[in-house]
């Protein structure tokens, strides 16, 4: 069951002088329930655009998203966001920072603790619960950030380069994390990125995006059972995508650097 | 996964100052750019700097190349302070002072900061009141106190007044561009977390203001301090700038230095106290 549709949508951003850039061209894009979904392309295509959409954060010139066949209207809490700036609140505790969207919500304090907990130590912080999050490396604040969209229950998690400013390696376990995560929680999942590697190995199908104006220019499904062992990344097939994605994302980047 | 943290509490670094100077004494660059000095040394030129000061002061004084008439030397100085607090009750004068600038400044804080918060919140709220809130920042307070005499006489209300004037159009507009400039990208995640507006307002505006907001009642209570001693010059029975006043009309230059000094001395401290409070209030914003 397509539990998200983006329909007809179009964005066109509107400068200063009343100059127009159109960031996406109509798109039309399902994503099934507990499904994970890669959308992949080059930098400053329009992705994270259309994941801002989708958050309710921007809004579409033209057509629509339903959420469980509701009109996308602004954020909620139905849609848990990862950002690729380290967007945890300073001021607050790195428990205090999951237990955030709880306690907006007004739910009794021994709940929140209990359900902190057990995100605290589903991406493996604990002990660090007291923390402030500049005290922490950029890997454990997103893995905050994670736990942070995940305690709100969302119905769909929107993740958008969050693993984009952290190093290779520490990116590289990120993902084992997040598809650990998933393939235990089976949440829905739209991951934004630009890394080929990433978006293969983590999701069920890629979306691949034109360069600007943003569009996709075609999906790719990636049918490795679960769970997934980092060691797929070595296989033939998944070598087999790469070479395909890779080639599509070249013809794309290369377009984008003309411009 | 990455089990170590980025710790960067405030203790090693102090620690590391004295210590780190008497390893490597060969290696010191005193006076390259940026060369960091350690905690001693820089108690010790801070400190240098008055003694200097005071040294230059009493060549003149002492070495009769100044009239003792115009500029008292640092031992009158020093011998009329005493005096102050002896015979003439210089203690009830300070209270006075303090009394005024503490009372000014909360009135003009509580009600500027809430205005500015609703100004730097709601872009409507600001566009109605920062063009006469930054055209009354330029009025000066001190040009205030005849019409305020008119309208308070010269009691406590016209020097709290003066107070509250110079205070409260300062701080209302720093606040409002302090909230005003909160991170975009964090009341973007405050809502895809379901904040409302409320929440947006009082768990996230408010909360990461609130270090600049406390830091600007510190730089505006050293303000008020100037202007209550220019409020109590004027038609004033008590305080430290009447015993200025006073002091000139004697020709008492001792007095007048000394209560200067005093003036200089409680403002540093309620600096160093709000400095304290502000770090311990928000030691987030210095990790």
């Amino acid at each position: 069951m397509n539990q998200l549709s983006v329909r007809g949508v179009s964005r066109t951003f509107t400068g200063t002088r009343g100059q127009t850039t159109q960031a996406l061209l109509p798109i039309d894009f399902e994503v099934r329930e507990n499904d994970f979904v890669t959308i992949l392309g080059p930098s400053g295509c329009g992705k994270s655009t259309l994941l801002r959409i989708v958050a309710g954060l921007d809004y579409p010139t033209e057509g629509r998203v339903l959420l469980d066949g509701q009109t996308i209207e602004g954020p909620g809490a139905d849609r848990g966001v990862v950002f690729q700036s380290y967007t945890l609140f300073p001021w607050l505790t790195i428990a205090q920072n999951i237990r955030f969207g709880l306690r907006e919500r007004g739910m009794s304090e021994a709940e929140q603790k209990e359900r902190s907990d057990f995100f605290i130590a589903k991406v493996g912080l604990r002990g660090f619960e007291n923390h402030f999050p500049k005290q922490l490396s950029g890997g454990m604040q997103q893995r905050t950030a994670i736990a942070r969209a995940l305690a709100n229950d969302p119905k769909i998690l929107l993740l958008d380069e969050p693993f984009g400013a952290l190093d290779n390696q520490t990116r590289v376990l990120m993902q084992e994390l997040l598809l650990g995560i998933w393939e235990s929680a089976r949440k829905t999942v739209l991951f934004v990125t630009h890394d080929i590697d990433e978006a293969i190995f983590m999701a069920n199908r890629v979306a691949v995006f034109s360069a600007r104006p943003g569009r996709i220019k075609t999906e790719i499904p990636v049918d490795f059972p679960h769970p997934r062992h980092y060691t797929i990344k070595t296989s033939p097939e998944f070598m087999e995508i790469k070479a395909r994605l890779t080639e599509e994302i070249r013809a794309e980047s290369m377009a984008a650097a003309e411009l | 996964m990455d089990a170590t943290p980025v710790m960067n509490s405030p203790k090693p670094v102090i620690s590391a100052g004295p210590v780190a100077s008497s390893s490597a004494p060969h290696r010191r660059r005193a006076l390259a750019p940026l060369e960091p000095v350690s905690t001693r040394a820089r108690w010790l030129l801070g400190l240098g700097f008055f003694v200097l000061f005071v040294v230059v002061w009493s060549f003149f004084t002492l070495g009769g190349f100044v009239s003792p008439t115009f500029l008292a030397s640092p031992i009158t100085m020093v011998k009329e302070g005493v005096l102050l607090f002896t015979q003439y009750n210089f203690i009830h004068d300070i209270g006075m002072t303090v009394w005024r600038v503490f009372g000014g400044f909360v009135l003009a804080t509580v009600i500027a900061v809430p205005l500015g918060i609703a100004m730097g919140t709601w872009k409507s709220v600001e566009a109605f009141f920062e063009p006469f809130v930054s055209f009354c920042r330029y009025l000066p307070a001190s040009a205030f106190i005849p019409l305020l005499i008119l309208w308070a006489g010269i009691g406590e209300a016209q020097k709290l007044l003066v107070i509250f004037i110079g205070a409260v159009f300062q701080i209302t507009l720093m606040v409002a561009v302090t909230v005003g400039s909160a991170r975009r990208d964090l009341v973007e995640a405050a809502y895809t977390l379901g904040a409302n507006s409320r929440g947006i307002v009082m768990r996230v505006l408010i909360p990461g203001a609130a270090p600049g907001i406390a830091e600007t009642l510190r730089l505006v209570l050293g303000w008020a301090w100037t202007y209550v001693i220019v409020a109590e010059l004027i038609g004033s029975s008590s305080g430290i700038g009447h015993m200025i006043t006073d002091s000139q009309a004697l020709l008492n230059t001792g007095q007048i230095i000394f209560g200067i000094i005093v003036i200089g001395v409680i403002g540093l401290i309620s600096d160093f106290a709000f400095k304290a409070l502000n770090r311990r209030l928000f030691a987030w914003s210095t990790l």
